[in-house]
Protein backbone atom coordinates (compact mmCIF):
# COMPACT_ATOMS: atom_id res chain seq x y z
CA UNK A 1 0.00 0.00 0.00
CA UNK A 2 1.26 3.48 -0.85
CA UNK A 3 1.48 5.41 2.46
CA UNK A 4 2.43 8.74 0.93
CA UNK A 5 -0.09 11.58 0.74
CA UNK A 6 -0.10 14.84 -1.19
CA UNK A 7 -1.72 17.86 0.45
CA UNK A 8 -2.21 20.85 -1.84
CA UNK A 9 -2.16 24.06 0.24
CA UNK A 10 -0.27 24.68 3.48
CA UNK A 11 -2.79 26.83 5.31
CA UNK A 12 -4.46 25.82 8.59
CA UNK A 13 -6.45 23.06 6.86
CA UNK A 14 -3.42 21.57 5.12
CA UNK A 15 -1.23 21.79 8.21
CA UNK A 16 -3.73 20.18 10.57
CA UNK A 17 -4.53 17.44 8.06
CA UNK A 18 -0.79 16.76 7.81
CA UNK A 19 -0.53 16.62 11.62
CA UNK A 20 -3.19 13.94 11.85
CA UNK A 21 -1.82 11.94 8.91
CA UNK A 22 1.69 12.02 10.36
CA UNK A 23 0.46 10.70 13.69
CA UNK A 24 -1.34 7.92 11.80
CA UNK A 25 2.04 6.96 10.32
CA UNK A 26 1.77 8.45 6.83
CA UNK A 27 4.39 10.37 4.90
CA UNK A 28 3.05 13.77 3.85
CA UNK A 29 4.05 16.17 1.08
CA UNK A 30 2.65 19.70 1.24
CA UNK A 31 2.69 21.77 -1.94
CA UNK A 32 2.29 25.45 -1.05
CA UNK A 33 1.95 28.21 -3.61
CA UNK A 34 3.40 30.98 -1.43
CA UNK A 35 6.78 31.20 0.27
CA UNK A 36 5.46 30.44 3.77
CA UNK A 37 2.99 28.10 5.46
CA UNK A 38 -0.05 29.26 7.43
CA UNK A 39 -2.36 30.71 4.77
CA UNK A 40 -4.61 33.51 5.97
CA UNK A 41 -3.95 32.74 9.63
CA UNK A 42 -0.51 34.32 9.20
CA UNK A 43 -2.20 37.67 8.46
CA UNK A 44 -4.44 37.84 11.51
CA UNK A 45 -3.55 39.33 14.89
CA UNK A 46 -6.06 38.07 17.46
CA UNK A 47 -8.76 35.47 16.85
CA UNK A 48 -12.47 35.75 17.58
CA UNK A 49 -14.22 35.18 19.84
CA UNK A 50 -11.74 34.92 22.73
CA UNK A 51 -8.81 36.99 21.44
CA UNK A 52 -6.24 34.18 21.18
CA UNK A 53 -3.01 35.13 19.44
CA UNK A 54 -3.05 34.08 15.77
CA UNK A 55 0.73 33.72 15.59
CA UNK A 56 0.86 31.45 18.65
CA UNK A 57 -1.97 29.39 17.18
CA UNK A 58 -0.05 29.03 13.92
CA UNK A 59 3.13 28.18 15.83
CA UNK A 60 1.32 25.25 17.48
CA UNK A 61 0.10 23.96 14.12
CA UNK A 62 3.60 24.21 12.68
CA UNK A 63 5.36 22.49 15.58
CA UNK A 64 3.54 19.28 14.82
CA UNK A 65 3.59 19.47 11.05
CA UNK A 66 7.35 19.94 10.65
CA UNK A 67 7.72 16.26 9.79
CA UNK A 68 5.91 16.89 6.50
CA UNK A 69 7.97 17.64 3.41
CA UNK A 70 7.13 21.16 2.19
CA UNK A 71 7.45 22.44 -1.37
CA UNK A 72 7.19 26.25 -1.24
CA UNK A 73 6.43 28.56 -4.15
CA UNK A 74 5.29 25.45 -5.94
CA UNK A 75 2.06 24.33 -7.58
CA UNK A 76 0.78 21.08 -8.96
CA UNK A 77 0.94 21.09 -12.77
CA UNK A 78 -0.73 17.80 -13.61
CA UNK A 79 -2.10 14.67 -12.02
CA UNK A 80 -2.44 11.18 -13.50
CA UNK A 81 -3.88 8.12 -11.87
CA UNK A 82 -2.74 4.60 -12.65
CA UNK A 83 -3.32 1.42 -10.63
CA UNK A 84 -4.78 3.40 -7.77
CA UNK A 85 -1.66 5.57 -7.49
CA UNK A 86 -1.71 9.29 -8.26
CA UNK A 87 1.30 10.68 -10.09
CA UNK A 88 1.57 14.42 -9.49
CA UNK A 89 3.96 16.62 -11.44
CA UNK A 90 4.88 19.86 -9.69
CA UNK A 91 5.85 23.17 -11.25
CA UNK A 92 9.52 22.43 -10.40
CA UNK A 93 9.14 19.13 -12.34
CA UNK A 94 9.28 16.99 -9.18
CA UNK A 95 7.15 13.86 -9.53
CA UNK A 96 5.33 12.49 -6.51
CA UNK A 97 3.67 9.07 -6.35
CA UNK A 98 0.96 9.15 -3.72
CA UNK A 99 -1.93 7.02 -2.55
CA UNK A 100 -4.29 9.91 -1.91
CA UNK A 101 -4.66 13.66 -2.42
CA UNK A 102 -6.15 16.27 -0.08
CA UNK A 103 -7.04 19.67 -1.53
CA UNK A 104 -6.66 22.43 1.09
CA UNK A 105 -6.15 25.48 -1.10
CA UNK A 106 -8.48 27.73 0.91
CA UNK A 107 -10.16 30.96 -0.10
CA UNK A 108 -9.20 34.37 -1.37
CA UNK A 109 -10.16 37.61 0.32
CA UNK A 110 -12.62 39.65 -1.74
CA UNK A 111 -10.73 42.49 -3.48
CA UNK A 112 -12.47 45.50 -1.93
CA UNK A 113 -11.53 47.88 -4.76
CA UNK A 114 -14.14 46.10 -6.90
CA UNK A 115 -16.83 47.85 -4.83
CA UNK A 116 -15.81 51.23 -6.14
CA UNK A 117 -18.65 53.03 -4.33
CA UNK A 118 -16.83 52.38 -1.02
CA UNK A 119 -13.65 54.10 -2.19
CA UNK A 120 -11.01 51.52 -1.32
CA UNK A 121 -7.80 52.53 -3.05
CA UNK A 122 -9.34 55.95 -3.76
CA UNK A 123 -9.70 57.54 -0.31
CA UNK A 124 -6.91 57.19 2.27
CA UNK A 125 -9.31 56.60 5.15
CA UNK A 126 -10.83 53.47 3.63
CA UNK A 127 -9.16 50.20 4.63
CA UNK A 128 -10.11 46.52 4.83
CA UNK A 129 -10.43 44.05 7.71
CA UNK A 130 -7.10 42.55 6.58
CA UNK A 131 -5.42 45.99 6.66
CA UNK A 132 -6.73 46.55 10.18
CA UNK A 133 -5.46 43.13 11.33
CA UNK A 134 -2.09 44.13 9.92
CA UNK A 135 -2.24 47.43 11.80
CA UNK A 136 -3.06 45.61 15.06
CA UNK A 137 -0.15 43.25 14.42
CA UNK A 138 2.42 45.87 13.53
CA UNK A 139 1.12 48.59 15.85
CA UNK A 140 0.52 51.02 12.97
CA UNK A 141 -0.55 53.92 15.20
CA UNK A 142 -1.91 56.42 12.67
CA UNK A 143 -5.12 54.41 12.18
CA UNK A 144 -5.93 54.46 15.88
CA UNK A 145 -6.04 58.25 16.03
CA UNK A 146 -9.32 58.16 14.13
CA UNK A 147 -12.14 59.35 16.39
CA UNK A 148 -15.04 58.42 14.12
CA UNK A 149 -14.87 54.92 12.72
CA UNK A 150 -17.27 52.86 10.62
CA UNK A 151 -17.31 49.15 9.85
CA UNK A 152 -19.11 48.02 6.70
CA UNK A 153 -20.39 44.45 6.79
CA UNK A 154 -20.92 42.20 3.73
CA UNK A 155 -18.35 43.78 1.39
CA UNK A 156 -18.24 41.43 -1.57
CA UNK A 157 -20.66 39.03 0.12
CA UNK A 158 -24.43 38.69 -0.30
CA UNK A 159 -23.97 40.65 -3.48
CA UNK A 160 -24.95 39.22 -6.85
CA UNK A 161 -23.32 42.17 -8.63
CA UNK A 162 -19.90 40.78 -7.70
CA UNK A 163 -21.00 37.16 -8.24
CA UNK A 164 -20.93 36.36 -4.52
CA UNK A 165 -24.45 35.55 -3.41
CA UNK A 166 -23.22 33.69 -0.35
CA UNK A 167 -22.63 34.92 3.20
CA UNK A 168 -18.97 34.78 4.23
CA UNK A 169 -19.89 33.76 7.75
CA UNK A 170 -16.81 35.07 9.59
CA UNK A 171 -17.04 38.80 8.87
CA UNK A 172 -19.88 39.77 11.24
CA UNK A 173 -17.98 38.49 14.24
CA UNK A 174 -14.71 39.84 12.83
CA UNK A 175 -16.26 43.31 12.58
CA UNK A 176 -17.50 43.14 16.16
CA UNK A 177 -14.13 41.84 17.37
CA UNK A 178 -12.22 44.55 15.52
CA UNK A 179 -14.61 47.28 16.68
CA UNK A 180 -13.99 46.27 20.32
CA UNK A 181 -10.23 46.11 19.77
CA UNK A 182 -10.32 49.55 18.19
CA UNK A 183 -12.13 50.95 21.24
CA UNK A 184 -9.48 49.42 23.50
CA UNK A 185 -6.84 51.37 21.58
CA UNK A 186 -8.86 54.56 21.28
CA UNK A 187 -11.61 54.70 23.94
CA UNK A 188 -12.70 58.16 22.72
CA UNK A 189 -13.69 56.88 19.29
CA UNK A 190 -17.31 56.76 18.10
CA UNK A 191 -17.70 53.41 16.39
CA UNK A 192 -20.53 52.36 14.06
CA UNK A 193 -21.20 48.98 12.44
CA UNK A 194 -23.41 48.92 9.34
CA UNK A 195 -25.02 45.50 8.93
CA UNK A 196 -27.93 43.79 7.16
CA UNK A 197 -28.21 40.84 9.56
CA UNK A 198 -25.87 40.10 12.42
CA UNK A 199 -24.78 36.50 12.10
CA UNK A 200 -23.42 35.73 15.55
CA UNK A 201 -23.89 31.98 15.32
CA UNK A 202 -20.96 30.55 17.27
CA UNK A 203 -20.31 29.95 20.91
CA UNK A 204 -19.19 33.18 22.52
CA UNK A 205 -20.15 35.35 19.54
CA UNK A 206 -23.38 36.73 20.98
CA UNK A 207 -21.49 37.57 24.18
CA UNK A 208 -19.02 39.53 22.10
CA UNK A 209 -21.90 41.43 20.47
CA UNK A 210 -23.42 42.25 23.85
CA UNK A 211 -20.02 43.41 25.12
CA UNK A 212 -19.58 45.58 22.03
CA UNK A 213 -22.86 47.34 22.85
CA UNK A 214 -22.74 47.40 26.60
CA UNK A 215 -19.08 47.91 27.44
CA UNK A 216 -17.83 49.68 24.32
CA UNK A 217 -20.97 51.58 23.29
CA UNK A 218 -20.63 50.54 19.66
CA UNK A 219 -23.63 51.59 17.59
CA UNK A 220 -25.12 48.98 15.27
CA UNK A 221 -27.04 50.42 12.34
CA UNK A 222 -29.13 48.13 10.18
CA UNK A 223 -28.65 49.15 6.58
CA UNK A 224 -26.26 48.50 3.75
CA UNK A 225 -23.88 51.37 3.01
CA UNK A 226 -24.70 52.75 -0.41
CA UNK A 227 -21.79 55.07 -1.03
CA UNK A 228 -18.84 56.89 0.48
CA UNK A 229 -17.42 60.25 -0.58
CA UNK A 230 -14.69 62.55 0.67
CA UNK A 231 -15.52 66.08 1.89
CA UNK A 232 -13.32 69.17 1.58
CA UNK A 233 -11.54 68.35 4.84
CA UNK A 234 -10.62 64.90 3.61
CA UNK A 235 -13.15 63.22 5.91
CA UNK A 236 -15.37 60.41 4.68
CA UNK A 237 -19.09 61.01 4.28
CA UNK A 238 -21.05 57.79 4.35
CA UNK A 239 -24.64 57.18 3.28
CA UNK A 240 -26.91 54.35 4.33
CA UNK A 241 -30.51 53.87 5.31
CA UNK A 242 -31.35 53.27 8.93
CA UNK A 243 -33.87 50.60 7.98
CA UNK A 244 -35.17 50.40 11.57
CA UNK A 245 -36.59 53.91 11.32
CA UNK A 246 -36.87 53.97 7.50
CA UNK A 247 -34.77 57.11 7.17
CA UNK A 248 -31.79 57.87 4.99
CA UNK A 249 -28.77 58.52 7.18
CA UNK A 250 -25.41 60.21 6.81
CA UNK A 251 -22.37 60.32 9.03
CA UNK A 252 -18.89 61.81 8.71
CA UNK A 253 -16.01 59.49 9.56
CA UNK A 254 -12.22 59.49 9.77
CA UNK A 255 -11.74 55.79 9.11
CA UNK A 256 -13.85 53.19 7.33
CA UNK A 257 -13.12 49.48 7.59
CA UNK A 258 -14.55 47.23 4.87
CA UNK A 259 -15.38 43.66 5.85
CA UNK A 260 -14.04 41.92 2.77
CA UNK A 261 -15.58 38.50 2.46
CA UNK A 262 -14.42 34.98 1.78
CA UNK A 263 -14.40 34.45 -1.98
CA UNK A 264 -13.50 31.36 -3.95
CA UNK A 265 -9.84 30.75 -4.69
CA UNK A 266 -9.45 31.71 -8.38
CA UNK A 267 -7.38 28.53 -8.88
CA UNK A 268 -10.41 26.35 -8.14
CA UNK A 269 -11.44 25.83 -11.77
CA UNK A 270 -7.99 24.66 -12.73
CA UNK A 271 -7.68 22.41 -9.68
CA UNK A 272 -11.10 20.89 -10.36
CA UNK A 273 -10.22 20.20 -13.99
CA UNK A 274 -6.91 18.62 -13.03
CA UNK A 275 -8.53 16.28 -10.50
CA UNK A 276 -11.76 15.51 -12.37
CA UNK A 277 -13.96 17.10 -9.69
CA UNK A 278 -16.48 19.97 -9.91
CA UNK A 279 -17.05 23.46 -8.63
CA UNK A 280 -20.48 24.67 -7.55
CA UNK A 281 -22.26 27.78 -8.82
CA UNK A 282 -20.54 29.81 -6.06
CA UNK A 283 -17.12 28.78 -7.37
CA UNK A 284 -16.12 26.73 -4.32
CA UNK A 285 -15.22 23.04 -4.86
CA UNK A 286 -18.11 20.54 -4.80
CA UNK A 287 -18.69 17.85 -2.23
CA UNK A 288 -20.56 14.77 -3.44
CA UNK A 289 -22.47 14.18 -0.19
CA UNK A 290 -22.48 17.57 1.55
CA UNK A 291 -24.91 16.49 4.27
CA UNK A 292 -23.06 13.36 5.19
CA UNK A 293 -19.45 14.13 4.51
CA UNK A 294 -17.45 17.35 4.35
CA UNK A 295 -14.44 15.81 2.61
CA UNK A 296 -15.62 13.38 -0.05
CA UNK A 297 -15.46 14.12 -3.79
CA UNK A 298 -16.72 12.06 -6.70
CA UNK A 299 -13.16 10.87 -7.36
CA UNK A 300 -12.00 8.05 -5.08
CA UNK A 301 -8.90 8.99 -3.13
CA UNK A 302 -9.36 12.77 -3.62
CA UNK A 303 -10.54 14.66 -0.54
CA UNK A 304 -11.26 18.31 0.25
CA UNK A 305 -10.82 20.20 3.48
CA UNK A 306 -11.21 23.69 4.90
CA UNK A 307 -12.39 26.85 3.23
CA UNK A 308 -11.90 25.51 -0.28
CA UNK A 309 -15.49 24.25 0.07
CA UNK A 310 -16.92 27.48 1.48
CA UNK A 311 -16.50 30.01 4.31
CA UNK A 312 -15.36 28.43 7.58
CA UNK A 313 -14.05 29.54 10.94
CA UNK A 314 -10.67 28.26 12.08
CA UNK A 315 -12.03 25.62 14.51
CA UNK A 316 -14.36 24.35 11.79
CA UNK A 317 -11.46 24.23 9.35
CA UNK A 318 -9.29 22.29 11.79
CA UNK A 319 -12.04 19.80 12.58
CA UNK A 320 -12.56 19.17 8.89
CA UNK A 321 -8.84 18.72 8.43
CA UNK A 322 -8.78 15.97 11.05
CA UNK A 323 -11.83 14.39 9.45
CA UNK A 324 -10.08 14.46 6.06
CA UNK A 325 -7.09 12.64 7.54
CA UNK A 326 -9.39 9.95 8.85
CA UNK A 327 -11.12 9.74 5.47
CA UNK A 328 -7.73 9.22 3.79
CA UNK A 329 -6.86 6.57 6.36
CA UNK A 330 -10.15 4.74 5.80
CA UNK A 331 -9.70 4.93 2.04
CA UNK A 332 -6.16 3.51 2.16
CA UNK A 333 -7.10 0.82 4.69
CA UNK A 334 -9.97 -0.47 2.54
CA UNK B 1 -38.04 87.66 0.39
CA UNK B 2 -39.72 86.96 -2.94
CA UNK B 3 -42.33 84.20 -3.01
CA UNK B 4 -41.92 81.89 -5.99
CA UNK B 5 -44.78 79.61 -5.07
CA UNK B 6 -42.63 76.68 -4.01
CA UNK B 7 -40.65 75.85 -0.90
CA UNK B 8 -37.94 73.51 0.29
CA UNK B 9 -39.17 70.68 2.45
CA UNK B 10 -37.05 70.13 5.54
CA UNK B 11 -34.69 67.17 5.25
CA UNK B 12 -35.79 64.07 7.09
CA UNK B 13 -32.36 62.56 6.73
CA UNK B 14 -30.67 61.36 9.89
CA UNK B 15 -27.42 63.22 10.46
CA UNK B 16 -25.31 61.36 13.00
CA UNK B 17 -22.83 64.26 13.11
CA UNK B 18 -25.46 66.34 14.90
CA UNK B 19 -26.37 63.93 17.68
CA UNK B 20 -26.13 65.52 21.14
CA UNK B 21 -23.67 63.12 22.77
CA UNK B 22 -23.74 64.79 26.18
CA UNK B 23 -27.49 64.22 26.53
CA UNK B 24 -27.06 60.65 25.37
CA UNK B 25 -24.36 60.08 27.96
CA UNK B 26 -26.64 61.47 30.65
CA UNK B 27 -29.30 58.99 29.62
CA UNK B 28 -26.78 56.11 29.53
CA UNK B 29 -25.76 56.98 33.09
CA UNK B 30 -29.38 57.00 34.28
CA UNK B 31 -30.26 53.76 32.45
CA UNK B 32 -27.18 51.85 31.22
CA UNK B 33 -29.47 49.20 29.76
CA UNK B 34 -30.21 51.55 26.85
CA UNK B 35 -27.06 50.41 25.08
CA UNK B 36 -28.07 46.76 25.16
CA UNK B 37 -31.16 47.05 22.96
CA UNK B 38 -30.93 44.74 19.93
CA UNK B 39 -34.02 46.10 18.17
CA UNK B 40 -35.91 42.83 18.41
CA UNK B 41 -39.30 44.55 18.65
CA UNK B 42 -40.69 42.38 21.46
CA UNK B 43 -41.50 45.51 23.48
CA UNK B 44 -43.46 47.09 20.64
CA UNK B 45 -45.27 43.84 19.90
CA UNK B 46 -46.50 43.46 23.45
CA UNK B 47 -47.20 47.14 24.16
CA UNK B 48 -50.68 47.82 25.52
CA UNK B 49 -50.74 51.28 24.00
CA UNK B 50 -49.15 50.35 20.69
CA UNK B 51 -52.38 49.07 19.12
CA UNK B 52 -54.12 52.40 19.58
CA UNK B 53 -51.39 55.02 19.47
CA UNK B 54 -48.08 55.47 17.73
CA UNK B 55 -45.88 54.18 20.51
CA UNK B 56 -42.98 51.83 19.91
CA UNK B 57 -40.15 51.66 22.40
CA UNK B 58 -37.99 49.92 19.83
CA UNK B 59 -38.35 52.84 17.45
CA UNK B 60 -38.01 55.42 20.23
CA UNK B 61 -34.62 53.94 21.11
CA UNK B 62 -33.51 54.20 17.47
CA UNK B 63 -34.74 57.80 17.33
CA UNK B 64 -32.68 58.72 20.37
CA UNK B 65 -29.63 57.04 18.85
CA UNK B 66 -30.20 59.02 15.66
CA UNK B 67 -30.62 62.34 17.44
CA UNK B 68 -34.35 62.56 16.60
CA UNK B 69 -35.20 63.22 20.23
CA UNK B 70 -38.54 64.93 19.72
CA UNK B 71 -39.93 62.02 17.71
CA UNK B 72 -39.03 59.74 20.61
CA UNK B 73 -40.52 62.03 23.24
CA UNK B 74 -43.77 62.56 21.33
CA UNK B 75 -44.13 58.86 20.87
CA UNK B 76 -43.41 57.92 24.47
CA UNK B 77 -45.97 60.42 25.76
CA UNK B 78 -48.52 57.74 24.90
CA UNK B 79 -46.84 55.17 27.13
CA UNK B 80 -48.82 54.20 30.23
CA UNK B 81 -45.77 52.80 32.03
CA UNK B 82 -47.64 49.51 32.40
CA UNK B 83 -44.37 47.59 32.32
CA UNK B 84 -45.35 44.82 29.90
CA UNK B 85 -42.28 45.60 27.80
CA UNK B 86 -40.10 45.18 30.88
CA UNK B 87 -41.39 41.65 31.34
CA UNK B 88 -40.81 40.69 27.71
CA UNK B 89 -37.45 42.34 26.89
CA UNK B 90 -34.96 39.52 26.16
CA UNK B 91 -32.00 41.73 26.98
CA UNK B 92 -33.38 42.37 30.46
CA UNK B 93 -33.53 46.14 30.01
CA UNK B 94 -35.39 48.07 32.71
CA UNK B 95 -37.64 49.58 30.07
CA UNK B 96 -39.87 51.53 32.49
CA UNK B 97 -36.86 53.24 33.97
CA UNK B 98 -35.57 53.83 30.45
CA UNK B 99 -38.81 55.43 29.25
CA UNK B 100 -39.02 57.66 32.35
CA UNK B 101 -35.48 58.81 31.86
CA UNK B 102 -35.85 59.44 28.13
CA UNK B 103 -38.73 61.77 29.05
CA UNK B 104 -36.69 63.33 31.86
CA UNK B 105 -33.61 63.98 29.75
CA UNK B 106 -35.29 64.97 26.48
CA UNK B 107 -38.80 66.09 27.46
CA UNK B 108 -39.68 69.43 29.00
CA UNK B 109 -41.58 67.98 31.93
CA UNK B 110 -40.07 65.74 34.58
CA UNK B 111 -41.89 62.53 35.39
C1 LIG C 1 -10.82 38.88 7.87
C2 LIG C 1 -10.86 37.48 8.41
C3 LIG C 1 -10.59 37.24 9.75
C4 LIG C 1 -10.66 35.96 10.27
N1 LIG C 1 -10.47 35.79 11.60
C5 LIG C 1 -10.70 34.56 12.14
C6 LIG C 1 -10.68 34.39 13.57
O1 LIG C 1 -10.41 35.35 14.32
N2 LIG C 1 -10.99 33.17 14.08
C7 LIG C 1 -11.32 32.10 13.27
O2 LIG C 1 -11.67 31.03 13.77
N3 LIG C 1 -11.31 32.23 11.91
C8 LIG C 1 -11.02 33.43 11.34
N4 LIG C 1 -11.06 33.58 9.97
C9 LIG C 1 -11.23 32.38 9.13
C10 LIG C 1 -9.87 31.69 8.87
O3 LIG C 1 -8.99 32.63 8.26
C11 LIG C 1 -10.08 30.49 7.97
O4 LIG C 1 -10.94 29.56 8.62
C12 LIG C 1 -8.80 29.75 7.63
O5 LIG C 1 -7.81 30.62 7.12
C13 LIG C 1 -9.09 28.68 6.59
O6 LIG C 1 -7.94 27.91 6.37
P1 LIG C 1 -7.67 27.18 4.99
O7 LIG C 1 -6.41 26.39 5.17
O8 LIG C 1 -8.89 26.47 4.56
O9 LIG C 1 -7.44 28.34 3.89
P2 LIG C 1 -6.31 29.48 3.76
O10 LIG C 1 -6.02 30.10 5.06
O11 LIG C 1 -6.77 30.33 2.64
O12 LIG C 1 -4.99 28.66 3.28
C14 LIG C 1 -4.89 28.12 2.00
C15 LIG C 1 -3.44 27.87 1.64
O13 LIG C 1 -3.36 27.25 0.34
C16 LIG C 1 -2.41 27.92 -0.47
N5 LIG C 1 -2.82 27.80 -1.88
C17 LIG C 1 -3.84 28.45 -2.50
N6 LIG C 1 -3.93 28.05 -3.79
C18 LIG C 1 -2.95 27.14 -3.99
C19 LIG C 1 -2.55 26.36 -5.11
N7 LIG C 1 -3.17 26.47 -6.29
N8 LIG C 1 -1.51 25.51 -4.95
C20 LIG C 1 -0.85 25.41 -3.75
N9 LIG C 1 -1.20 26.12 -2.66
C21 LIG C 1 -2.23 26.96 -2.77
C22 LIG C 1 -2.43 29.35 0.04
O14 LIG C 1 -1.22 30.01 -0.29
C23 LIG C 1 -2.61 29.15 1.55
O15 LIG C 1 -1.39 28.96 2.20
C24 LIG C 1 -10.97 34.85 9.42
C25 LIG C 1 -11.21 35.09 8.06
C26 LIG C 1 -11.18 36.38 7.55
C27 LIG C 1 -11.49 36.61 6.10
S1 LIG D 1 -20.99 37.09 8.13
FE1 LIG D 1 -22.10 39.00 8.35
S2 LIG D 1 -20.79 40.51 7.29
FE2 LIG D 1 -20.13 38.49 6.60
S3 LIG D 1 -21.29 38.15 4.72
FE3 LIG D 1 -22.43 37.16 6.40
S4 LIG D 1 -23.90 38.72 7.06
FE4 LIG D 1 -22.34 39.77 5.82
S1 LIG E 1 -44.59 50.45 29.59
FE1 LIG E 1 -45.21 51.81 27.90
S2 LIG E 1 -44.02 51.11 26.14
FE2 LIG E 1 -43.94 49.47 27.69
S3 LIG E 1 -45.61 48.09 27.15
FE3 LIG E 1 -46.42 49.54 28.65
S4 LIG E 1 -47.29 51.19 27.43
FE4 LIG E 1 -45.97 50.03 26.05
S1 LIG F 1 -37.64 44.25 23.80
FE1 LIG F 1 -35.73 45.06 24.65
S2 LIG F 1 -34.12 44.50 23.18
FE2 LIG F 1 -36.11 44.21 22.15
S3 LIG F 1 -36.42 46.16 21.07
FE3 LIG F 1 -37.46 46.34 23.05
S4 LIG F 1 -35.95 47.28 24.41
FE4 LIG F 1 -34.85 46.53 22.61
Amino acid sequence: MNREILIIGGGPAGLECANSLISLGYKVFIVEKSAEPGGHLRKWDRLFPYGASASETLEKLLQQSNKALFFYETEVKSIKKSDGVFIATLSDETQLHVGSIVVATGFSLFPAAKKEEYGYGIYNGVITNADLEDAFKTGKKEFFKANRVGFVHCVGSRDEKVCNRHCSKVCCVTAVKQACEFKDLNPEAEVYCFYMDLRMFGRGYEDLYLKAQNKYGIRFIRGRVSEVAEDVDGCLVLKAEDTLTSRPLKVTLDLLVLMSGISKNPDNDEIALMLGIDTDEDGFLSLCEPNLNNNKTQVEGVFLTGSVTGPKTLPETLNEARAAALAVHKYLSR
Amino acid sequence: MKEFGYSLSPSSRVDLDKVDKSKQNRLFALEPGFKKCMSCGSCSATCSAGNYTDVSLRRAISYIQNGQDQLAVNMLRNCMLCGKCLIICPRGINTRNLIRNILNVYGEKQI
